[in-house]
């Protein structure tokens, strides 16, 4: 009976989806449990109906993170972000092992628990954060860790073992009902709740042609939030150049980047500014496909955003002839990721929205060319979405107003780490790091990670690595050196881009041993593995730069980390040419780290030991490792 | 004595490989006549010399590293040699032998004394632990992963002519050529 | 008639037309851009980035990017050479590759394009996997440490339906292009057989016909890939 009950759940799923390959995604998010229970049996229909051998189902499960793992009845993902280790997610590991009696990785001999190590989970200014079972669970200690396992060991709902209260604003609403909190510590234009929702499109849009709205984006000179800042006008401007039947709007809501959050508050206080802003670039462009790509993380927040959407269907703020404009047709549907960083670059993404792995495209053709199964596909980044509604409601020369330069506007600041106020910032571009750190409470600061582990470790500049007319910079012109060089530089495109992640480490930090090998793992475990460079190299970067840590490097070691860090780049998308990062820009800024490292007399050093290399071999005879030869 | 202070000392040594390198050094054929006009075999197996009698300027390796005698081998050449020679794939990627690499020594030692289908008389289970015999390593390693290495000559083994040229350009010191024929990993 | 435009390539004028990659053009004019994991007929998909050029200080696959016209490209440069020289090397220490155990050996591509680069030794520690050999039960040996994922199995290989014989499995360092178990049991003699033609390296060997060509009469002995 069992069997039969199994195979017509699978039967529904396969219909209700149509047998349509590009939708595996979300057939295997709904056939979870099924393919935990019986993978063989699942695996065998799954692929006959859908026309493909069970390599190539396997080749999309196991690639990402949630469906390649989660194979307990309660699945513990705790996050590995440097944020969690430097507050300790050590000793919540532990305690998770120590009462779970099971190592991390694995699944307790009963089946009953599963604990995975995960990457980045959004919740940078609440760690250590788990998620189990859907649910975020943050600010760990191994105390709540024992009533946890306790309360799973009693086959407790995961909802009844959240007896904390909810956090603020609508993570309290019972569709969220979740313990995060938002920490919004600083509105400003964008935040400001100055702007009665849907007024655009009940009102403003009315009075625009689509040709308008993209020209008022165009001299606003927004530029995407996710970090590259393409100008979002253009971007608009090309997703309506290639003739086709359809349009695709695609809202990347996979915020990776260890250290950001702020798409997570977006969507829990700000959805209807998000939704407004995909339905404004699709009159823009004469989209009438949407899709909100949120990551699994944020899965406790997808009953929310649907029923938004059914709400703004109700109201004919999305569906056929929107607000009575003709021809306006446009919705909007939900996928969820399933756990990988680099879907988060645009054509990845694309590639998990149509059912496959979310590897990198290589470009051209690019998505606004040819996109979500082959239209023309505009993917911004939640942000982005959000400042165009307040843009085209308020004007662009209102929001010009604000920023600087070549960076005009503000920026939502997800700051983490080592200050006392992590949360939310909206900032106006232009500002001082010095003022953010002051204004998020950071004090004894040695470093600051701008834009994630792919962006830049910066901090005192170390002034013996300059060539002379760099070291120029760094003086006033009366001649006199600048002490807190670092602080004066200014978040912008042109000097410190960001995507909006900032990670500060104090001086009581590591960062070598902390910071930079926990990047480099992290940019290890999210390579999806094309290209023959981001797949092979990081490893071998980081087993260098750990040599170094263990007081045998020479100094060619830190040459070869800055020759191989090149290599990176001939990798097709942003990940893998950020994959050295960590380590190049901590060795060009904390040359003097290195340094302290390494043998400077030495001129070769293999770590070769010939005692550890004998070892195996000495206990699996019984012999004593007696090196007579060597003495 | 004169005419030996003009001459290069060469000295060769054979770690784990198979002398298929050493003989390739022989296949050089009449032009062994012409190298012995520029060079003086010190230790090597060819001349049967066991040690080291003066300060060595080339030094060849054949083979790379499976036992704690080849470690010592190696370092010992490192130490008394100006320049030294990875000849051959074994010393540049420890070759056959390094298809071990990857299986733990446990493992290969039951297969190979204990467990594997050709063992027959072995009912004591007795493993090579004699305190005479050099200790196995973990894995074989490439010699420039030991010791520092100046030149590498691939091939299994090397082509006569690349012995040739190199040591012809070394001698000489110039840059050592490398027609396409030469230059073969097998 | 499409449209004549005309390319540069390390100063070299090329008419061609639009709708080519830059490494079609190429190859019509005889100028050699290294592939790896390229594969005639079949859409580039650019993994292993051999084929990189310069256009402009920006690093390019030629495999997947269009011709457009007054384009100048950069192919034989040192810093180029150095990168595909690089790439190559790593493809060696990722794997295990002992040339001299290879059924591949001398017909192997990743081999010509280490003899052409002229690597004597790779600048990378070797990592020495050690990883799974399948086959069993088939006509086809799949050797995952000789694997270097460049996909061209996955690309060419497929049964009637259209079903991929092979497909790859997890994702970064842990990546393997793996056989489906039951179709590679009932592989065809035919299709077995341009298996390990498509394969560059010796990954896929269809059993007991290894080592059939002598020394010195194989692809590579002495004719040098791209001549």
């Amino acid at each position: 009976m069992e069997t039969t009950l199994q195979e017509k759940k699978i039967f529904d799923t396969l219909k209700k989806y149509g047998n349509n390959k590009s939708r595996l995604i979300d057939i295997l998010h709904e056939l979870k449990n099924e393919l935990a229970e019986n993978k063989k049996a699942v695996r065998k229909i799954l692929s006959e109906k859908l026309e493909i051998s069970a390599a190539e189902l396997d080749e999309v499960i196991s690639f990402y993170h949630f469906f390649l793992f989660g194979k307990g009845k309660y699945n513990i993902y705790l996050n590995t972000s440097i944020t969690a280790e430097l507050k300790d997610r050590d000793k919540v590991k532990k305690a998770f092992e120590r009462y779970c009696e099971t190592p991390f990785n694995s699944v307790t001999q009963d089946g009953l628990i599963g604990l995975y190590d995960t990457s980045c989970i959004g919740m940078n200014d609440q760690e250590p954060a788990a998620i189990i079972n859907g649910k975020i669970f943050t600010n760990l200690t191994p105390y709540r860790v024992k009533e946890l396992v306790q309360g799973i060991k009693s086959n407790k709902p995961v909802e009844e073992l959240m007896y904390e209260n909810s956090g603020d604003g609508n993570n309290s609403h019972p569709d969220v009902n979740s313990m995060v909190y938002n920490n919004i510590r600083r509105k400003s234009i964008i935040l400001n709740k100055d702007y009665p929702v849907y007024s655009f499109l009940k009102k403003g849009i009315k009075e625009m042609t689509p040709e308008e709205v993209i020209n008022k984006i165009e001299s606003s000179n927004l530029r995407g939030r996710g970090g590259a800042g393409f100008p979002t006008g253009l971007k608009w401007r090309f997703g309506c150049r290639v003739p086709s039947n359809h349009r695709v709007i695609i809202c990347n809501a996979d915020e990776g980047e260890p250290g950001t959050f702020k798409d997570r508050v977006l969507l829990t206080e700000y959805p209807e500014l998000v939704f407004e802003g995909m339905a404004a670039a699709a009159y823009a462009t004469g989209s009438d496909i949407g899709i909100l790509y949120l990551r699994y993380e944020y899965l406790y927040l997808l009953k929310f955003l649907n029923k938004k959407l059914i709400e703004m269907q109700a109201s004919n703020l999305l569906g056929n002839n929107i607000e009575g404009i003709k021809g306006f047709n446009f919705n909007i549907r939900i996928q969820m990721g399933a756990g990988a960083y680099v879907c988060g670059e645009e054509s990845a993404l694309i590639e998990s929205l149509e059912g496959k792995r979310g590897e990198p495209r290589d470009k051209p053709p690019f998505p606004v060319e040819k996109g979500y199964l082959g239209y023309p596909t505009i993917v911004n980044n939640v942000e982005t979405l959000a400042t165009a509604v307040k843009i085209l409601h308020f004007g662009p020369d209102w929001y010009s107003g604000f920023g600087t330069g070549d960076s005009l506007g503000t920026k939502l600041l997800s700051i983490s780490g080592d200050c006392k106020l992590p949360g939310i910032y909206e900032v106006e571009w232009g500002i001082r790091l010095g003022e953010v750190l002051e204004m998020c409470g950071a004090e004894d600061v040695q470093a600051v990670q701008v834009g994630g582990p792919s962006g830049m470790l910066i901090g005192m500049k170390d002034l013996n690595n300059l060539n002379s007319i760099e070291l120029m910079k760094w003086y006033k012109p009366s001649g006199m050196m600048v002490a807190e060089k670092f602080f004066d530089r200014k978040l912008s495109y042109s000097d410190l881009p960001t995507g909006g992640s900032i990670i500060i480490f104090n001086n009581s930090r590591d960062l070598l041993k902390e910071v930079v090998l926990n990047f480099m793992s992290f940019f290890i475990e999210e390579s999806c593995g094309a290209c023959s460079t981001c797949r092979n190299l990081p490893y071998i970067m980081k087993n260098k730069l750990q040599k170094i840590l263990n007081g045998n490097g020479v100094k060619k070691d830190i040459e070869d980390l800055l020759s191989w860090g090149k290599i990176l780049k001939a990798s097709r998308c942003g990940l893998g040419q950020a994959a050295g990062n960590p380590i190049l820009s901590s060795i060009f800024n904390f040359r003097y780290l290195y340094e302290k490292h390494i043998q400077s007399l030495v001129e070769f050093n293999s770590e070769f030991e010939i005692e550890k290399a004998v070892t195996a071999y000495s206990k699996f005879v019984h012999r004593k490792p007696v090196l007579y030869h060597l003495q | 004595m004169i005419e030996k202070s003009n001459k290069k000392i060469i000295a060769t040594a054979s770690l784990a490989g198979c002398f298929g390198c050493h003989m390739s050094i022989l296949d050089i054929d009449d032009r062994l006549l012409d190298l012995i006009e520029l060079v003086t075999f010190d230790k090597s197996p060819i001349n049967d010399l066991k040690q080291f009698t003066q300060p060595i300027d080339i030094g060849i390796i054949e083979g790379g590293c499976c036992n704690s005698e080849n470690i010592e081998n190696l370092k010992y050449f490192r130490q008394n040699c100006k320049t030294l020679i990875s000849l051959g794939e074994c010393a540049i990627m420890g070759g056959l032998p390094a298809m071990r690499n990857g299986i733990s020594i446990k493992e290969c030692l039951q297969e190979a004394y204990l467990d594997g289908p050709t063992v027959q008389e072995n009912k004591e289970g007795i493993l090579p632990n004699d305190e005479e015999l050099p200790l196995l390593l973990d894995k074989v390693y490439p010699c420039h992963e030991i010791v520092k290495i100046d030149y590498f000559l691939p091939g299994c083994p090397p082509r006569a002519d690349l012995i040739w040229n190199a040591l012809t350009a070394i001698l000489l010191g110039k840059d050592i050529e490398l027609p396409y024929e030469v230059l073969k990993f097998d | 008639m499409e449209k004549e435009i005309k390319i540069w390539i390390d100063g070299t004028e090329i008419t061609t037309s639009k709708n080519k990659t830059i490494l079609e053009a190429a190859k019509e004019n005889n100028i050699y851009i290294p592939t790896l994991c390229y594969f005639v007929n079949t859409e580039p998909k650019a993994n292993c980035r051999i084929c990189t050029i310069m256009i402009n200080n920006r690093m390019l696959t030629a495999c997947t990017t269009p011709v457009a016209d007054g384009m100048e490209i950069q192919n034989n440069t040192e810093e180029l050479t150095d990168l595909r020289k690089s790439i190559i090397e790593l493809l060696f220490v990722s794997g295990n590759h002992f040339c001299p155990t290879c059924e591949k050996s001398g017909n192997c591509e990743l081999q010509a394009l280490a003899y052409k680069y002229k690597m004597l030794v790779p600048r990378f520690p070797y990592e020495f996997p050690h990883k799974q050999m399948i086959g069993k039960g088939s006509k086809i040996l799949k050797d995952q440490n000789r694997c270097i994922a460049c996909k061209r199995c996955i690309k060419t290989i497929k049964d009637k339906k259209g079903r991929r014989y092979f497909a790859t499995k997890y994702r970064g360092y842990k990546l393997e292009i793996v056989p489906d178990e039951e179709m590679i049991k009932t592989i065809s003699e035919e299709t077995a057989q341009q298996a390990m033609d498509n394969c560059p390296v010796g990954s896929i060997i269809k059993k007991e016909i290894g080592f059939n060509m002598p020394i010195g009469t194989r692809k590579f002995d002495k004719t040098p890939i791209g001549k």
